[in-house]
């Protein structure tokens, strides 16, 4: 089948060495920079309090938001991270996954509101995301590292790259599933597009968009290990240096701390969602 | 200067309407259009055009273009050729903004599934229109109140709508397009959705609502009795063309085709419709050996000043009204006498237009016999209702 050769590996070394590092490395430095500071902030927040408070305040918010149950699991969780003595790492683990949450829905809520609008945004989307979910993690991870360094940052960006597309497509799809009915309503009664996308459209996409939501946070727990690779600490780091020591309590530990942290946020989430729908 | 004009409006569905409307110019039919092109022809050259406060109907069996055609009316849906004039200004010219404020002042609408939103109370549903006005919440508060008050709904100002019925949702839906306060009311088969009951309790409110209010009115249904019952007057859709307009007796009278006489003939019941369809069952009837005191109590309970009275073998021998009958008990005297024989008797198989000259000179019921013996009483009502309801419900109540 070789009937030409592809000089792909060429290509993309000579672009990303030789053009994309020299010449655009001050603005990923900027970003770097940026972001590097808001894992810092979450970090540093996450770590400062009184492991005893944030117990707290997450138990309370299970209660309200999910019941009884989840609280009661998110008691005995929490207890085991501290009793396991691997509370610090699940907080840098938590960090991670909030700052790249927090960037998955800032670019991917107007995006999936950008594909329900527009049908060919959404055929110029659509590839990208199944590029971005289907495309091994490792292959953006040596770019990555390149261009941001080790660390949490380009921690951040991988996940980020890998949780993403459910935000994107939960909210398309949520928006899309509005009944034209309901939408014929609010253009006889004469709302502009933008009254049309806040006051019918996203409203009643909510159940989706969290759906979505909570998908972003799993992939992104799900990422803990791998983002732990290329030098973010934290639960994957733990799990990581059982694998290479062959010591499977230690794996255990860890892996036992991201399941823990993975059930009470998908609960919490999960539960917003449907309390949204009831309303 | 009418309220809403509508002239030549066409509506072709497909991907190059520009060469379906030259067809169409070219007398090209429907059928052959949609053969040669593919492109569905929706409405074909309607016109009409509303007075204000009239009450108009559009009615036609599904894929008639009813629903697409008002819908045009708004804008909904882009009309391909025609124009479109409320209160003498065309919208089919207008840009975005000048329509959205025609929509928002002038045209309330009224949808077949309700199509309320669910995340919103019926206090906040209803204040939708006036919401992305801008209006502010006070003022928009209080109107949206009221309407829910004109409505019937008071009480459930902090309910959603899916705690409500279907008809109560449909009020809702009534309510939101009135709070907007706009003259003109676009029903898209507002009642077809309800039962058969709480869908005539819905247009009887409707019609009292109207007398009150006076709005135009574009009513969509496929239902011809409901069209007869609430038009001033009416406009009849196949296929895309509007095959005829008038009131509802001109309709009746004079159908302009074969389609319209199909569809009016189950409605054409002076000629189908005999005595034995209408009359009542004769339930309340007093037989002889009752006694006054007793045919009395009988009428009492029943609400009527007469009475028909049988024998035995239910031969009927007279009407006895309630003063003879109280003068009878008084005196004491049950003779045959204080019977009247002046009312009318028919047989079972009279047409209901014969009827109608009988019932005009008499003023009691009218008893429908066969010998004898009595099968049944017409009281006027019941001709009446026989004429617009059919013999299915004529018959039930008087």
């Amino acid at each position: 089948m070789n009937y030409f050769y592809l000089p792909l590996e060429r290509w993309t070394n000579t672009f990303v060495n030789g053009w994309l590092v020299p010449n655009v490395g001050k603005f990923f430095d900027a970003i770097s920079e940026g972001i590097g500071w808001f894992i810092g902030l979450v970090t540093d927040l996450l770590l400062f309090l009184p492991p005893e408070l944030i117990a707290v305040a997450i138990i309370l918010i299970a209660w309200k938001f999910a019941g009884k149950g989840v609280a009661l699991f998110a008691f005995i969780g929490l207890l085991y991270l501290g009793s396991a003595n691997i509370w610090d790492e699940a907080m840098q683990t938590l960090s991670i996954v909030v700052v790249a949450t927090v960037f998955s829905i800032i670019a991917g809520l107007p995006i999936g509101i950008l594909c329900a609008k527009s049908r060919t945004a959404d055929r110029i989307v659509r590839p990208i995301l199944d590029f971005m979910q289907t495309l091994p993690s490792f292959v953006y991870l040596i770019p990555a590292i390149l261009l941001f360094g080790l660390g949490g940052v380009p921690a951040v960006i991988a996940t980020f790259i890998f949780a993403t597309p459910p935000a994107v497509r939960m909210t398309n799809l949520g928006i899309r599933q509005v009944p034209t009915d309901v939408i014929e309503v609010a253009q006889a009664f004469g709302c502009t597009q933008m009254q049309l996308l806040l006051k019918v459209q996203l409203p009643l996409a909510v159940p989706s968009i969290m759906a979505g939501i909570n998908q972003t946070i799993m992939l992104s727990l799900s990422m803990a290990v791998v983002a732990s690779m290329i030098g973010a600490p934290g639960l994957g780091s733990l799990v990581l240096s059982g694998i290479s020591s062959v010591n499977v309590g230690k794996g255990l530990v860890g892996g036992l701390g991201i399941v823990v942290l993975a059930i009470i946020l998908d609960r919490i989430t999960q539960s917003l969602g449907k309390k949204n729908n009831l309303k | 200067m009418d309220k809403i004009e509508v002239k030549n409006v066409i509506k072709i569905f497909g991907h190059n309407p520009k060469e379906g409307l030259k067809r169409l110019n070219n007398g090209e039919s429907k059928d052959k259009i949609f053969e040669e092109t593919g492109l569905t022809v929706g409405v074909n050259q309607a016109s009409f055009s509303i007075k204000e406060g009239e009450f108009f109907v559009i009615m036609g069996l599904s894929g008639s273009g009813k629903s697409t055609l008002i819908r045009l009316l708004n804008r909904l849906i882009e009309p391909t050729d025609g124009e479109i004039y409320i209160d003498g200004e065309d919208i089919t010219k207008m840009d975005k903004h000048h329509l959205i404020n025609i929509r928002r002042k002038k045209l309330g609408m009224v949808f077949q599934n309700f199509a309320l939103l669910p995340h919103r109370t019926i206090l906040s549903n209803v204040e939708f229109g006036l919401e992305i006005q801008g209006i502010p919440k006070e003022e928009r508060e209080k109107s949206a109140r009221k309407s829910i008050e004109d409505v019937g709904l008071k009480g459930y100002e902090e309910s959603y709508p899916r705690q409500l019925s279907g008809g109560m949702q449909q009020r809702v839906g009534l309510a939101r397009a009135l709070a907007n306060n706009s003259d003109i009311l676009l029903m898209d088969e507002a009642f077809s959705a309800l039962d058969p009951l709480i869908r005539k309790e819905m247009q009887d409110e409707l019609i009292s609502l109207q007398d009150r209010l006076k709005k135009t009115v574009v009513f969509i249904t496929h239902d011809l009795d409901e069209a007869l019952k609430l038009g001033d007057r009416i406009a009849i859709m196949k296929d895309g063309n509007i095959v005829q307009i008038g009131t509802p007796e001109e309709i009746l009278k004079n159908p302009a085709n074969d389609y319209v006489s199909n569809f009016i003939e189950k409605v054409d019941r002076l000629k189908i419709l005999v005595a034995s369809n209408i009359m009542k069952k004769p339930d309340i009837v007093a037989t002889w050996k009752d006694g006054p005191l007793m045919a009395v109590r009988k009428m009492k309970e029943a609400g009527i000043s007469s009475i028909f009275v049988v024998d035995k073998e239910r031969k009927l021998k007279g009407l006895l009204t309630i003063d003879d009958a109280i003068e009878a008990a008084k005196k004491d005297q049950w003779v045959e006498e204080v019977l009247q024989q002046g009312f009318h008797t028919t047989s079972p198989d009279t047409p209901l237009s014969d009827l109608i000259a009988i019932a005009a000179d008499t003023k009691y019921p009218i008893a429908v016999t066969e010998g004898e013996k009595l099968l049944g009483i017409i009281v006027r009502v019941s001709i009446l209702s026989g004429l617009v309801l059919g013999k299915e419900q004529g018959g039930v109540d008087s």
